[in-house]
């Protein structure tokens, strides 16, 4: 009785899951008539638009990745340390990028930030990619806060702390030496996310007019019929391989250190 | 709040600098999250030559933008709802229905990645299933004479946008969902038995209450998650499909409705919109977790 | 008839067999330990009572009703758990009054219950607390009383102290010992603490490896156990190796020296290996001791625990102590001094495997 209903909506959510997936693959092979080929995807991989603005999401993702951690573990170390009752303040901001919706936060970045303001960053190409990738930042603050603050809950702060103090640490050495390495695989969840929510980001792209990949897929699945498809399963596999990575560097550290 | 214990905190140095560690964080986020809200929300009372006014808000009062966020708010109610529903008799299914324990790890990593496929990719998935040539519609088509387009389905409509919203909205719900069933003791399921309870007695009095907090924090990330979610619309429907987070993308792009601060006041309505899910959220909460710490 | 009788109870899971073959009969009224280690299977056997898990085989009555049919919520068993298990989102008050409740109770019946109930565990002050207010003393009581505001045919205690700070622990089991007694409620307790179920029960189950090895009063367990396992999970028995010489006459060979048991040794004949106990407190090495039978030894280490001195002694191949009141007029011995211990023949027990 039980297992009948753990069996059925095991199998419905098989099929609401997989036939998208299955729809989205299967007209990715369609597109030569008659007969499954892979022209879709070659098409996809030799349009010179999907190399520029994959590589640009590629590298505003890795520039995201940076600053986040460079903001976030400092901060979240030192919150944790120093100042231990501002935490519910500092977690609540966090999370406001999950209520407040991106395009919201887009909209407020090009009135305060336009050419007339007094920090013009759309004003040159640079700017708004500096921009962009703050958005981007913003975006996953809420991941990676959380990602690193439940590594850090994991090992003693404080005294780590003061065992490198007592030995002569300096606060760089100590954040790079010892906290960084402590909460490496926290980091490393939080940078796959964030590779994953960049890399198909689509509305702070689109309207801070940058040529990200996800504009790109918008514009080629508004005029096109099979590459949408391909670039669906690229996109999925991406995801995937993000997701993946993640386990996989959470096992490592599952069977890393001995049980104490 | 309590306040702090007096003697707990070490004596006071000559500078209190300790905060001094998290201005960056502090200007990062007053920078590119907190100020550019404000300015939404100022903008939504100002003429354009800065005064105050109330126009841009009662212009929102027009029955096409009222009718815009009426059915944004009903995508988004329905997926939360059905998202946490769904999402709940999986996980369900998962920690107490006595499948395979090989299922849950697999399950749990596709609910990631599931949770995480969002935007123009989901759409064109969606597309390619139920569109006017996805493979469903054509499969119930050809075999069972089955047009769905007859029947009145459309993707571009709620109930497609619902559907296509719920591949994120469920996977999100057992991610979130999952470790919180785990919390639930053996012992309170077998105290309960114990003292007469029924299966359903204890799923009202005591398994229910003690998930709620987690169950209303969902819903109402759903929600803005529903609400705020532009990318799959525009990539599904273009903008022939009426919503608030379409007509604020078209609005930004090219001042559709013939006046720049409307769209400050559009704006602002979201943030409304989403601020009253949340309020109620935690109004709610604080109601259902007298008994947390 | 007895209340509560379990009959050749026995519990598998896949191919491992937990409980062998358990009989048990208990009064009504009667408090009982299952005392064993860990994986004994004394909690399998309570959970087969409380219907959390089913007998491979065997049977459970309980007031002349076979429970084997019943589900636990139709059982009317009073249940504590080795970790409290107390409803989170419950105060106090309504922990208490849940089984009422789901029972249809009437309000102010429920009410006046749940009083009384606060004012056995004298926790009235603290009703309209969360679990998460309380201390683990504290939050046991209070399972305590929601367990038996149900009036239940039989009060279950899993391992209700073994969470608890030492001196918590000896306050509580006296209170519920107390509370037992006051209600007269039929009780079995589940313990790896001998000193508990010793100081507890009117009768104790000793476990081991998924049997009963002993059924008896504490006074008959700690002073004629009667395998070698109940002797040295029960107190401090020493056991003392040793060779029948001649069985009638009850004559045995410890080391080179000669002891002469009370009774002959049945079943037994020379040259037998066999195993005696003798009990810390039985033996005295003052001069003038009393006892019919004596063993030489050298002292290998003495400790000083206050009211009692410990004294560690070499006899034959074995260590054995034993124990002798402080008296500041003695010295005690020290490590190296050979001495004679006396006792009664009859204190020194053959151990049967």
């Amino acid at each position: 009785m039980k297992k009948i209903w753990a069996w059925g909506a095991l199998l419905f959510s098989l099929l609401y899951f997989t036939l998208p997936l299955i729809g989205m693959t299967n007209f990715s092979l369609k597109m030569r008539r008659g007969e499954y080929s892979f022209d879709a995807y070659g098409k996809v991989f030799t349009d010179p638009r999907f190399q520029e603005t994959f590589t640009y999401s590629v590298m505003q993702a890795l520039f995201t990745i940076v600053f986040g951690v460079l903001l976030v573990v400092p901060t979240a170390y030192w919150v944790r340390l120093k100042l231990p009752r501002l935490r519910p303040v500092i977690e609540f901001i966090t999370l406001l990028p999950l209520v407040i919706p991106a395009i919201v936060i887009v909209f407020g970045y090009i009135r305060l930030y336009n050419t007339s303001s007094w920090l013009p960053l759309t004003g040159t190409v640079t700017g708004t990619n500096i921009l962009l990738m703050f958005g981007y930042a913003t975006l996953a603050l809420p991941y990676m806060y959380r990602a690193v603050d439940t590594g850090l809950r994991t090992i003693d702060v404080a005294t780590l702390t003061e065992a490198a103090q007592s030995l002569g640490a300096g606060w760089a050495t100590i954040l790079a030496k010892i906290i960084l390495p402590n909460v490496l695989v926290a980091v490393l969840s939080g940078a796959f996310l964030t590779f994953a929510i960049v890399i198909g980001e689509f509305t702070m792209a689109a309207l801070l007019n940058r040529p990200a990949f996800g504009p790109y897929m918008q514009l080629l699945g508004a005029n096109r019929a099979y590459e949408p498809a391909a670039l669906a399963v690229i996109a999925f596999g991406i995801t995937w391989g993000c997701l993946g990575l993640i386990q996989l560097v959470s096992r490592f550290q599952k069977s890393a250190p001995p049980k104490a | 709040m309590s306040s702090a214990k007096p003697d707990a905190s070490p004596p006071a140095r000559r500078l209190p600098l300790h905060w001094l560690g998290i201005v960056p964080f502090a200007a990062f986020v007053t920078l590119f999250l907190i100020l550019p809200t404000m300015k939404i929300v100022v903008g939504a009372f100002q003429t354009p030559d800065g005064s105050f006014t109330l126009d841009n808000i009662r212009g929102l009062f027009t029955p096409s933008i009222l009718a815009a966020y009426w059915i944004s708010i009903k995508i988004s109610i329905a997926s939360a709802l059905l998202g946490c529903l769904i999402g709940f008799a999986m996980a369900s299914a998962i920690v107490f229905g006595g499948l395979p324990k090989g299922i849950r790890g697999p399950l749990l990593t596709f609910s990631g990645v599931a949770s995480n496929f969002a935007g123009v990719p989901l759409a064109f998935a969606f597309l390619a299933t139920l569109g006017p040539v996805g493979i469903l519609t054509v499969f119930l088509r050809s075999n069972f004479g089955f047009d769905l387009r007859m029947l009145g389905f459309n993707l571009l409509s709620f109930w497609g946008l619902t559907i296509t919203y719920l591949f994120f909205q469920i996977p999100l719900m057992i991610l979130i969902i999952t470790p919180a069933l785990d919390g639930l003791k053996r012992e309170w399921r077998e105290a309960a038995e114990i003292l007469g309870a029924t299966g359903p007695q204890y799923w009202r009095m005591v398994a229910f209450p003690i998930l709620l907090p987690s169950l209303l924090g969902t819903l109402a990330l759903l929600f803005a998650n529903a609400f705020g979610a532009v990318a799959t619309a525009i990539a599904l429907t273009g903008s022939s499909l009426s919503i608030v987070p379409i007509l604020l993308f078209a609005q930004i792009r090219g001042d559709v409705l013939g006046n720049p601060h409307l769209g400050y006041a559009l704006a602002f309505g979201m943030i409304v919109v989403t601020g009253i899910a949340n309020a109620i959220y935690i109004w709610l909460r604080a109601r259902s977790e007298r008994w947390l710490k | 008839m007895s209340f509560l009788s379990l009959t050749s109870l026995k519990k598998s899971f896949g191919p491992v067999q937990v409980v062998h073959d358990f009989n048990m009969d208990i009064e009504k009224g009667e408090f009982v330990s299952f005392l064993g280690p860990s994986g004994c299977g004394k909690t399998t056997v309570l959970r087969m009572i409380a219907g959390f898990e089913t007998p491979t085989s065997g049977k459970i009555v309980i007031n002349g009703r076979d429970q084997n049919s019943l589900k636990p919520n139709q059982r009317n068993i009073g249940m504590v758990f080795q970790a409290y298990a107390l409803f989170p989102n419950m105060n106090v008050q309504d922990n208490v009054a849940f089984g009422l409740k789901v029972a249809g109770v009437d309000k102010s019946e429920i009410e006046a219950r749940v009083k009384q109930m606060l004012g056995l565990i004298k926790l009235e002050h603290l009703a309209d607390r969360f679990p998460y207010q309380l201390s683990g003393g504290q939050q046991q009581r209070v399972a305590l009383a929601r367990a038996i505001a149900v009036k239940p045919q039989v009060l279950l205690l899993d391992e209700p102290l073994s969470a608890l700070d030492a001196k918590i622990r000896v306050s509580l089991r006296e209170e519920i010992r107390q509370i037992q007694q006051q209600l007269g409620i039929t009780t079995v307790f589940v313990t790896h603490d001998q000193e508990e179920a010793l100081s507890i029960s009117d009768r104790i189950v000793v476990m081991n490896a998924g049997r009963a090895d002993q059924i008896g009063t504490p006074f008959e367990i700690y002073n004629t156990p009667s395998t070698r396992f109940v002797a040295s999970f029960v107190g401090t028995l020493n056991i003392i190796e040793g060779k029948v010489t001649d069985p009638a006459s009850g004559s045995v060979t410890i080391g080179n020296q000669q002891v002469a048991l009370k009774d002959p040794i049945a079943g037994m004949k020379g040259g037998d290996s066999i195993s005696l106990a003798l009990r810390p407190e039985a033996g005295s090495i003052a001069e003038g001791a009393k006892g019919d039978t004596a063993l030489a030894g050298e002292v290998v280490s003495t400790s000083f625990l206050g009211s009692v001195i410990r004294t560690r002694l070499r006899v034959g191949g074995d260590v054995i102590s034993f124990d002798m009141f402080n008296n500041p007029g003695v010295t005690p011995p020290v490590s190296g001094d050979n001495v004679t211990l006396r006792f009664a023949a009859k204190d020194l027990l053959v151990i049967r495997e």
